[in-house]
């Protein structure tokens, strides 16, 4: 066992894991934030997204280890408090879930993708997305959904 | 799915590394994981010890050199797409990046991970075989050696790269001519069914395949018909000689050969422009 420590959502936590623990497992058994899903489980369908110091990587293909020391953010982490993100919030009024499996992966990667082009187009939003797999293929209010959200200035 | 154990340690140096890969033969080096967590989780890749070069920050650079970029191992997809540099001296390597994975994955990825990783369906090897790319390569003792892109890679997922020995340094002409990186794929994020890298310059055109054989494939017979004044699209026809294609779920080998002719003239026309 070995000692990983992260910044999770603002709160330093610790742990001890096998180094062959995944980011998402710490994440889920371990810190007990079950609002990140293990989807496909290899790095296709997106829906274990977080952001690992600002960006968004997948969770089910990165160790715990490589972000020991690091800020992770988490769907949890997301609205302040009791008021939604702007993305969030987007995604409500655009009805931007169906089953709601692959929201938390489509918001953080939309969060990180809006940190670096704040007026992104519709097809930028849609290649920004391509990581992201919903089943229920509800693409066109997801993607109505982020391009509404950064045009009312979410980042 | 979850990985066999191992060990892991973090290397603070390139000499680090290299002194731990040396304490146990069944070590490998961790990038940023895109290409070595997958196999480990089918157990594909079961090594002992696990030596995490990630936050080298000292491999991580794009430079322009005197006449070529240098490129540190450990620069990620999202910062060789990004890079000014590289837009302006060496476009093709930033293109390239920009369509690798999805943003997620070129967070993490990085250009000394995918070279060592040696995968043939792998978009930047084949950038890197049709630029005439140069690899430092640090060996056991101290000393560097450099090696050509196109004599580095052997064989699926087998390189000119000892146990004991760690890539550091891309080296990329600046180019001047015109250019073309083409793939095809069925989804979008997908590994590409053929690619095309093809480099225009002083000397003719440089053509390199991808996922047509067991390593980046240069398209030989296709330079030297274009250097005797056959038009792309009649140069294109002889675009599968040498090659050996795979077949699977996603197109057999003969699919691939005719895709690999489409997708030259293509890329050949462009780069030509």
């Amino acid at each position: 066992m070995t000692q990983v420590s992260v910044t999770v959502n603002g709160d330093p936590r610790s742990a001890d894991v096998e180094p062959r623990t995944l980011l998402v497992y710490l994440i889920r058994d371990e810190l007990k934030l079950t609002g990140t899903n293990v989807g496909c489980d290899t790095s296709s369908c997106g829906s274990c997204t977080v952001l690992l110091d600002g960006e968004s990587v997948k969770s089910c293909t990165l160790l715990a280890m490589q972000a020991d020391g690091r800020a992770v953010t988490t769907i949890e982490g997301l609205a302040e408090g009791e008021v939604l993100h702007p993305l969030q919030d987007a995604f409500h009024r655009n009805h931007g879930l169906q089953c709601g499996f692959c929201t938390p992966g489509m918001l953080m990667a939309a969060a990180s993708f809006l940190q670096e082009n704040p007026a992104p187009t519709e097809d930028e939003v849609r290649e920004a997305l391509e990581g992201n797999l919903c089943r229920c293929t509800g693409y066109e209010n997801i993607v109505k959904s982020v391009v509404d959200a950064a045009s009312r200035g979410a980042r | 799915m979850i990985p066999a154990a191992f060990e892991y340690v973090r290397a603070g140096s390139v000499e680090h590394a290299m002194e731990l890969l040396a304490a146990d033969e069944e070590a490998k080096l961790l990038a940023g994981g895109h290409s070595l967590i997958p196999l480990m989780k089918l157990r594909f890749a079961r090594p002992t010890t696990l030596i995490d070069i990630g936050r080298l920050s000292e491999l991580s650079y794009i430079r322009r050199q005197d006449d070529h970029v240098a490129i540190g191992a450990l620069t990620r997809h999202h910062d060789l797409a990004n890079s000014a540099v590289l837009q302006q001296d060496c476009p093709i390597v930033a293109d390239a990046a920009s369509q690798i994975g999805d943003p997620q994955v070129r967070h993490m990825g990085t250009i000394g991970g995918s070279v060592a990783h040696a995968d043939p369906a792998s978009d930047l090897p084949t950038v890197l075989v049709a630029l005439q790319a140069t690899f430092v390569i640090q060996t056991a003792g101290g000393s560097e050696r450099s090696v050509a892109a196109g004599a580095f890679f052997h064989g699926l997922f087998t390189a000119d790269l000892a146990p004991t020995e760690v890539l550091t340094e891309i080296r990329v002409p600046l180019m001047s001519g015109g250019w073309s990186f083409m793939k095809f794929t069925r989804r979008a994020q997908d590994w590409a069914l053929v690619g095309v890298a093809a480099v225009a310059g002083s000397g003719g055109v440089t053509i390199a395949l991808a996922n047509m054989g067991q390593t980046p494939i240069r398209a030989s017979a296709v330079e030297q018909r274009l250097a005797a004044g056959d038009v792309p699209a009649v140069a294109a026809l002889v675009a599968d000689e040498g090659t050996a294609p795979p077949s699977d779920s996603f197109g057999d080998a003969g699919y691939r050969r005719e895709l690999a002719k489409v997708l030259v003239n293509r890329a050949v026309t462009e780069a030509l422009a």
